[in-house]
């Protein structure tokens, strides 16, 4: 299907100020859209409060304001460029591009549509429409949605008595559990609990803090490993996988924290396929008409049974790094998807003569590691979970993951040529380590059982020190795969080390 | 164990072997799909052929008793640029490597694979000789020189099974594969929808067919008689089918005659009649087709392929080194699909008779299950044709 003739120009809305979790990707999806629509001889409006962007530059939009990204600007916006229109004697309709400045742009998007400004103003949104980003984006309807579709989801229930609280238990069949009070101050009063006896308290002690004596408890996914899959969908129903994503860190650390793989190493094409189906059918049950998500999957690795874990109506963090690592520009496409082509109607961006309605295969590995900068922020806790902390990322690209991981590495500029054997020295605490020393093994253990910015570097530490894979594995739930990589890696290093001494 | 890899045109790779200690010649292609080595390996249709994973990581979930396509791999060789020292999975039984070696199938790994792909596509597919064993490269470069190569080979009278058979008559082998859905981590496999009666008896040619055509088959309600490659019309016809499937297998069409010519008096008789891969080509040839080699092939799962009637795009499963050339196609048979890369044939249709074929593997295994649809497809005309 052709692009749409009835739209005259698009409201595009930023990202505004970098903050952690949201960076720089949202300026480079955000400019791709740009160059994209007016490629396509749309009027393109853009609204961002972060004048320090690419995609603010006077020749991205045709109209840029710099002003701040609430409902109530964005509906004078709408305002003045509705006017500026009709003097323009334009033929067609203003229309909002929601999905290509992350969450903010999302959020602000929403509150647009529930205040009834784009109702007013006929404006409509194109890309996602209200109901599928509000289905993406509550968690309950969600999880009640893809249960709805056959798909499997973390088992939970609510419990109001320790009796009932003890049969949910039994229900999941194994620990650990989570126990979320209701209606507590910011959770408080929950935990996880590893056996009966813990069980036993924080359920008791959360029953107590619930204003409404009420607790959720949910099978917990700690250790489980994390896959992510980048999908588009043109009108016509079309989906394709743009790229797959492994996680390095299992499941318990933000994605935006864990160091990812592209593309996932340790699925059996049958398992792969099924991750592949569950991903379009998300997608379709969701309601994303046109344009991509990210969907995240936890797998339990004993059995494979795979859950869905969330779903972004929306170009994400990974979408830009999913774009760099295959070739194929994310927010680009979206945006024409969403002016109404379809995938086989847009040529591919690497080969120019085949359309982008494929799926990229790669021959080559692709590796993301976060930059922190606890340096900077000597009060906060350096352990990592489920809220975001790193303030950067580097990808780097190889013919194998160690390659790739040792490049990444290096790309941090922490002063650090990959894993180490580098020959500089190791500040931990406030002792200082030649790179060559062994450390001690309870500071190893330590240092790998709770998730922290430099774990990656004390797996080799751990394998110098003499630990095995398998013990690594039981500290780090790291996939053995990644384990006897860094392995190979280490062991070079020994090669070398004693090349050099001879 | 060292290991060499010469080709036709001169060019010699050194690398470390691995699975058996072996020698083989083959023609030497390349695969694109990331997942699913142990489906490429099993596949008839590779027999004679010596199989490089563009993919550079390759075993890292082993392999398993259940991912398998056929009895056993067949491929000639098997080529990847780095061989997992380690299986991570919770499904695998073997390594990739003690595999190919108790089938006497030789690996070659740490050689650039990227260059190797890239003078198969400019040069197209390699005549080419792969050892684990102690050999010169003189003697390698021979030996690779000397093969008779794949055009005008008939390989299927060496993958099709000898006798008739009934597929899967206790309903054991027929379920697809499932992931766990309890809690419980017990056994993950039995977590099936019952299968449909099977209702519809159907005859199906095997040339090399792969097991996930049958189970699909099977899920669908057939009742599936599979013959030998070299069974006559009238042989098949006693088993008073619904409807002919005729299956995927290796090598070059135009080398079937006695295939070709039973499908010409199976077309006769207006039963319905469903082709993949080669039995797409057969087909086509029956039919008064030509059928041409491609360059470098189509080897992959990412293949996007266009339903001309319906506008709609699926990502496909592909593995085939010939071609149905369009032009030579009598006017009754209607080109519907079309390969978006190279707008080369993926789908024919007969205009007055139930019968249509795709170039593709709709059965995926490896690859995307977009085509699934075509099994229900098939039914539907047998339904229309009764």
């Amino acid at each position: 299907m052709p692009k749409r003739t009835d739209i005259h120009s698009v409201l595009i809305i930023g990202a505004g100020p970098i903050i952690i979790g949201q960076a720089c990707e949202f300026d480079y999806s955000g400019t791709q859209a740009c160059k994209a629509l007016k490629e396509e001889g749309y009027r393109v409006v853009l609204v961002n409060s972060n004048p320090a962007t690419i995609m603010t530059d006077p020749e991205f939009a045709d109209r840029t304001y710099i002003e701040p990204i609430t409902p109530e600007c964005l509906e004078k916006v709408i305002v003045r460029e509705l006017e500026e229109m009709k003097r323009l004697d334009a033929k067609g309709k203003l229309v909002l591009l929601p999905t290509l400045g992350g969450q903010t742009a999302l959020n602000t998007a929403m509150a647009l549509f529930r205040g009834g400004a784009l109702e007013r103003h006929g404006v409509e949104m194109i890309g996602a429409n209200a109901r599928a980003i509000e289905r993406g984006e509550d968690r309950q309807v969600f999880k009640d949605l893809m249960m709805s579709i056959g798909l499997d989801v973390p088992v939970s229930g609510t419990a109001h008595s320790l009796e009932e609280c003890r049969a949910v238990a039994e229900k999941i069949g194994r620990f650990p559990l989570i126990i979320r009070p209701a209606f507590t101050l910011g959770g408080t009063g929950g935990g996880i609990a590893y056996n009966r006896d813990e069980f036993d308290e924080i359920a008791k002690r959360g029953l107590e803090l619930s204003p409404v004596s009420e607790v959720l408890i949910e099978e917990s996914l700690l250790g489980w490993k994390e896959f992510e899959m980048e999908v588009m969908r043109d009108r016509m129903d079309n989906c394709v996988i743009i790229c797959s994503i492994e996680n390095f860190d299992p499941m318990g650390v933000h994605t935006g924290d864990s160091i990812t793989v592209a593309p996932i190493q340790t699925l059996t094409d049958k398992e792969y396929q099924i991750m592949r189906d569950a991903s379009f059918a998300v997608i379709r049950a969701v309601g994303v008409e046109t344009g991509g998500s990210n969907i995240q999957f936890a797998v339990n690795p004993d059995n494979g049974r795979m859950v869905i874990i969330e779903m972004n109506p929306r170009v994400s963090r990974s979408s830009a790094l999913a774009s760099k690592a295959t070739g194929f520009p994310i927010a680009k496409i979206a945006a024409k998807l969403a002016v109404g082509y379809c995938l086989d109607e847009i040529p591919n961006d690497i080969t120019r003569e085949t359309p982008a309605s494929f799926e990229p295969t790669i021959d080559y590995v692709v590796t993301k590691v976060p930059r922190f900068a606890f340096e900077k922020f000597p009060q906060a806790d350096p352990t990592l979970n489920t809220q975001m902390k790193s303030v950067g990322e580097a990808m780097a690209i190889g013919r194998t993951f160690k390659e790739s991981l040792q490049k990444a590495l290096r790309s941090l500029e922490t002063g650090r040529f990959g894993l180490g054997g580098d020959g500089r020295p190791w500040r931990i605490g406030d002792k200082v380590y030649a790179d060559r020393d062994i450390l001690p093994r309870d500071i190893i253990s330590r240092k790998l059982s709770v998730p922290n910015a430099e774990r990656v570097f004390f797996i080799r530490h751990a394998l110098r020190a003499g630990f095995t894979v398998e013990e690594i594995f039981q500290l780090t739930k790291i996939d053995r795969w990644f384990l006897a990589q860094i392995k190979e890696i280490v062991d070079f290093e020994e090669v070398l080390a004693r090349s050099r001494a001879s | 164990m060292k290991a060499i890899l010469a080709l036709e045109d001169g060019s010699v790779f050194h690398g470390e072997g691995f699975g058996a200690r072996a020698s083989a010649c083959g023609e030497v292609c390349f695969n694109t799909s990331m997942t699913g080595y142990q489906e490429i390996l099993t596949d008839p249709s590779y027999k004679g052929q010596i199989v490089a994973m563009t993919y550079p990581l390759i075993g890292n979930y082993g392999v398993n008793r259940q991912d398998v396509e056929s009895w056993r791999p067949h491929v000639a060789g098997f080529v990847v640029r780095e061989l997992s020292p380690v299986v991570s999975s919770w499904r695998a039984d073997d390594s990739l490597g003690e595999y190919l070696s108790e089938n006497g199938i030789p690996g070659i790994q740490g050689i650039d694979t990227r260059s190797l792909t890239k003078k198969l596509r400019v040069r197209g597919v390699l005549n080419g000789f792969l050892s684990t064993e102690d050999v010169s490269d003189e003697e390698a470069l021979r030996h690779a020189a000397d093969w008779h190569g794949l055009v005008g080979m008939d390989y299927v009278k060496e993958v099709t099974h000898r006798e008739s058979f009934l597929w899967d008559e206790t309903d054991e082998q027929s379920a697809s594969f499932n992931l766990a859905r309890s809690l419980a981590p017990s056994d993950a496999r039995n977590t099936q929808a019952p299968l449909p009666s099977a209702d519809i008896p159907i005859v199906a040619y095997d040339y090399g067919i792969k097991y996930n055509i049958l189970r699909r088959l099977r899920q669908h309600g057939f009742k599936v008689q599979v013959v030998p490659a070299s069974t006559p019309a009238v042989a098949a016809l006693k088993y008073k089918p619904a409807g002919i499937f005729l299956a995927n297998g290796p090598g070059d069409p135009s080398a079937l005659d006695y295939a070709i010519n039973s499908v010409r008096e199976l077309v006769g008789t207006g039963l319905p009649i469903f082709g993949i891969c080669l039995g797409h080509q057969v087909l086509a040839l029956a039919l008064g087709g030509k059928t041409f080699k491609l360059k470098f092939g189509h080897r992959g799962a990412n293949q996007p392929v266009k339903d001309l009637v319906s506008g709609k795009v699926e990502i496909t499963s592909q593995n085939h080194g010939f071609a149905v050339d369009p032009k030579s196609l009598p006017s009754e048979v209607v080109v519907d699909r079309i390969n978006l890369n190279d707008q080369t044939v993926e789908g024919l249709r007969h205009k007055s008779k139930p019968i249509f074929c795709v170039q593709y593997h709709p059965e995926a295994s490896p690859g995307p299950h977009d085509s699934t649809p075509l099994f229900a497809e098939f039914r539907s005309l047998i339904g229309v044709g009764s």
